[in-house]
């Protein structure tokens, strides 16, 4: 019996990777824990071992083919006595059923985004545009700002040599060395507090958390130390400081690395809080929080580091804080979301437009300071409001955003305002699970045709 | 590598009469201010959470002694002492304590959060040993931007059970950090007494891990708290790294206003007022000594009488903040 082997997840978000280059050819006898492949994922290269004992009987995929979708079968193996006839026939035998079918809807990396309708604010006319990963984005924003400030220096765990956990600042360490690109020992609280004091000294760190999860542990310097001391002191001294790294779900990561913070740093007056979704809004709003005197917690995602936007091409471009765009204009209902919500406010905004209803979607992009008049005047016009996020359903981003326009709308909604959020529970590991936890598109669809009355 | 080491006790330093009379006064400030403090507390005019440094005096006033321009501190919420012995003007941290407009922070921090940027003092912090990695953090921007700068870290025998503290001393002497620990052992973390809370009470040892090295001092001896200072500040600057310094002290007072010290006796508090006053300490080698006169020591008694009582009228006649404050400071 012929052994396929297929092409491996190396990372809970991989959905597809380049087979860089194979390490056995046909022939080849291989063992248990034989290195076979290097593959390369959004966020490193990997060496792929063999499993199972046999011949290479026949290779699949040829090395240097990219976007390899996971599960493709790329080599047979075959065991003892089997012969390469055998393998042909493997070969062309249909590929493996899709297992990760019941993952998280998660859009390929190569699909395109909706349609902007709304255009960039600010850009002037005849820029071009480059399509760029949201990780690639943030790591130019970082670079260009350390270029012209070099008060500005990048900290947190695996940022340095290892080019960052999810190669955020790949290629930073080589351009500034290691005093400005600086690897901590595993130590939120400590470095955070670290980081506070040298931004009280008139330096502006950027802290990386490999995950805001991590960032429980570091809380206190957060919202104690750094965003509290201006107001303390009088005004005689702050922290111009970035607080960054992936917020939320990821995939299939369980209860401790799955949570969105957004509603607890959007809460503490010192702050800023953005939470960009696209590349654009990324590069950006990035390199205003580092030139911001203010701290900014800065909310990244996983999933969306590899999603790739047309960013301008622009020496200086910056996105103000503070400001939400609109990204398509409609008349029937406003979709208020932020950060990877954005994914399913869009998707659902296209598929209302199949069945008629016309709806304006919002990016909110910061969280704090708001920019509630853009979603006050948007309702005015739809007179029917629904908020997307990932976060948990009590005290959410949208339970205020409901609260602003009972007090500054209340006249002109139609309906009331719904919430869309993750549910109510800690973020279970099983995949049917995590599916039901998240919030999704249909949910969405679901609100605007309830506030709509369809 | 164990590093720390019960240092031999420092040389008394040869002082000048100068020097004498300059650690008196600066004690002898603190002291009647803390007092004041104490009895505008006692009148209403001072809220909150107040936690005097009355007993602790020669610590920050022999350090200070042994820093230069540019050095940088940072203590915890008993901060009152640090402030006025580096250099903050009486006036503005009693008007500070009142909640007034005049206060170094216009009112807004109160007793617990207080800065100074002027005198490079980064605070008044409220809670219980972040201010060490903060004060790391301050030596981390010295190491950055190449200068010869050290900052002190002042921190009770209770902060120094916190965990950050441990992941901060890893990081100050992995990057070799010019920051000095300074480990106020009171010995009571508010009632806690540390044979009570600390499994080794030798607390300069604890950066033995990560091979700082540390010393026990007399911190109710000005001129050893100098020498040890003189000592650490050497080494910080040097690009040695950090260095611990436990100041074995003793706070007269209560935790803060609120605190009975129910967890002691009277005995015990008499005995160290009587036997090891930092005050007194320097008093008697001043009068011994014939560097001063007692006529010379009223003096500056009456002198410094008068800065504290002036510094009192002042906190209670500045006005409040004005209303609009309230929304003021919160965004640069």
């Amino acid at each position: 019996m012929t052994i396929q082997i297929l092409m491996p997840a190396l990372s809970p978000t991989m959905e597809e990777g380049t087979l860089a280059k194979w390490l056995v050819k046909e022939g080849d006898t291989v063992a248990s824990g034989d290195i076979m492949a290097e593959i390369e994922t959004d966020k490193a290269t990997m060496e792929f071992e063999a499993v199972d004992e046999g011949v290479v009987g026949k290779i699949l995929v040829a090395e240097g083919s990219e976007n390899v979708a996971v599960n493709t079968p790329i080599a047979v193996l075959l065991e003892d006595g089997e012969d390469a006839s055998a393998a042909e026939a493997a070969g062309s035998a249909p590929p493996a059923e899709d297992t990760t079918a019941e993952a998280p809807a998660l859009a390929p990396a190569a699909q395109p985004i909706a349609v902007v309708e709304v255009p960039m604010e600010d850009i002037p006319e005849g820029t071009t545009f480059t399509s760029i990963p949201v990780r690639e984005a943030l790591r130019d924003a970082m670079a260009e700002e350390m270029r012209l400030d070099d008060k500005v220096f990048l900290m947190g765990e695996e940022v340095a040599e290892y080019q960052g956990a999810y190669k955020v600042s790949q290629g930073l360490l080589d351009e500034f060395g290691a005093k400005r690109v600086i690897d901590t020992p595993i130590t939120e609280h400590g470095f955070t507090g670290i980081a506070t004091g040298a931004a009280f000294a008139g330096l502006r760190p950027i802290v990386e958390f490999m995950t805001f999860n991590f960032a429980m542990q570091a809380i206190d310097h957060i919202l104690n130390s750094a965003a509290k001391t201006r107001y303390m002191s009088g005004g005689q001294m702050g922290a111009q400081m970035v607080f960054r790294g992936a917020n939320g779900a990821a995939a299939r990561v369980g209860a401790q690395h799955s949570q969105d913070y957004a509603t607890w740093y959007a809460q503490i007056p010192g702050l800023k809080v953005c939470m960009p979704y696209s590349a654009a809004d990324a590069k950006g709003l990035l390199k205003s929080a580092i030139r911001d005197p203010n701290p900014v917690v800065f909310l990244e995602n996983e999933i969306l580091y590899g999603r790739s936007f047309d960013v301008p091409d622009l020496d200086d471009f910056t996105v103000p804080i503070g400001k939400a765009k609109i990204w398509r204009s409609g008349d029937d209902v406003t979709i208020v979301s932020f950060g990877i919500g954005m994914q399913y406010a869009l998707e659902a905004a296209d598929r209302l437009a199949e069945d008629g209803i016309s709806a304006e979607v919002i990016d909110l992009r910061t969280l704090r300071p708001l920019d509630s008049q853009t979603v006050v005047n948007s309702v005015m016009k739809t007179n029917r409001c629904v908020t997307v996020e990932e976060g948990f359903p009590v005290c959410s981003i949208g339970s205020y955003i409901s609260s602003i326009l009972m007090q500054e709308a209340f006249d002109y909604l139609d309906a009331p305002v719904i919430n869309c959020t993750g549910k109510d529970v800690p973020m279970p590991y099983a995949a049917n699970l995590e599916k039901l936890a998240l919030v999704t598109t249909d949910d969405v669809v679901e609100a605007v045709k309830s506030v709509t009355y369809r | 590598m164990a590093t720390a080491k019960r240092a031999a006790r420092p040389k008394k330093a040869n002082s000048s009469a100068e020097e004498l009379l300059h650690y008196y006064r600066e004690m002898l400030t603190i002291r009647r201010f803390e007092e004041k403090a104490g009895q505008l507390y006692g009148m209403g005019l001072i809220g909150g959470f107040c936690h005097l440094y009355i007993g602790q005096e020669a610590v920050v006033v022999g350090l200070e002694a042994s820093a230069e321009e540019g050095d940088q501190r940072v203590t915890s919420y008993r901060d009152h002492g640090h402030m006025l012995a580096c250099g903050m003007d009486p006036k503005g941290v009693m008007a500070e304590l009142t909640g007034r407009e005049g206060g170094y922070s216009r009112g807004k921090g109160g007793s617990m959060h207080m800065f100074s940027a002027e005198k490079n003092f980064f605070g008044g912090h409220g809670i219980v040993g972040a201010q060490v990695p903060i004060g790391a953090g301050l030596a981390f921007a010295n190491w950055y931007q190449g200068n010869d700068r050290v900052s002190f870290a002042y921190f009770g025998d209770g902060a120094s059970n916190q965990g950050q503290v441990y992941e901060t001393m890893n990081m100050a002497s992995l990057w070799k950090l010019p920051c000095i620990f300074v480990i106020e052992n009171n010995q009571y973390a508010m009632g806690t007494s540390l044979k009570r809370a600390s499994s080794t009470p030798e607390l300069y040892t604890r950066g033995a891990a990560f091979g700082i090295p540390g010393e026990a001092v007399d911190g109710m001896d000005v001129l050893a708290v100098k020498a040890a200072g003189e000592k650490a500040v050497a080494h910080c600057r040097s690009g040695a790294g950090p260095y611990i310094l436990e100041m074995k002290t003793y706070r007269y007072r209560g935790h803060s206003m609120s605190d009975p010290a129910k967890y002691r006796t009277r005995e015990e508090v008499q005995k160290m007022k009587d036997e090891k006053d930092p005050i007194d300490h320097v008093r008697d080698m001043l009068t011994q000594g014939k560097h001063a006169t007692p006529e010379d020591l009223k003096a500056i008694d009456k002198e410094i009488k008068k800065l504290v009582s002036e510094a009192a009228d002042f906190a209670s006649e500045s006005p409040e903040p004005a209303l609009e404050e309230l929304y003021t400071d919160i965004y640069a």
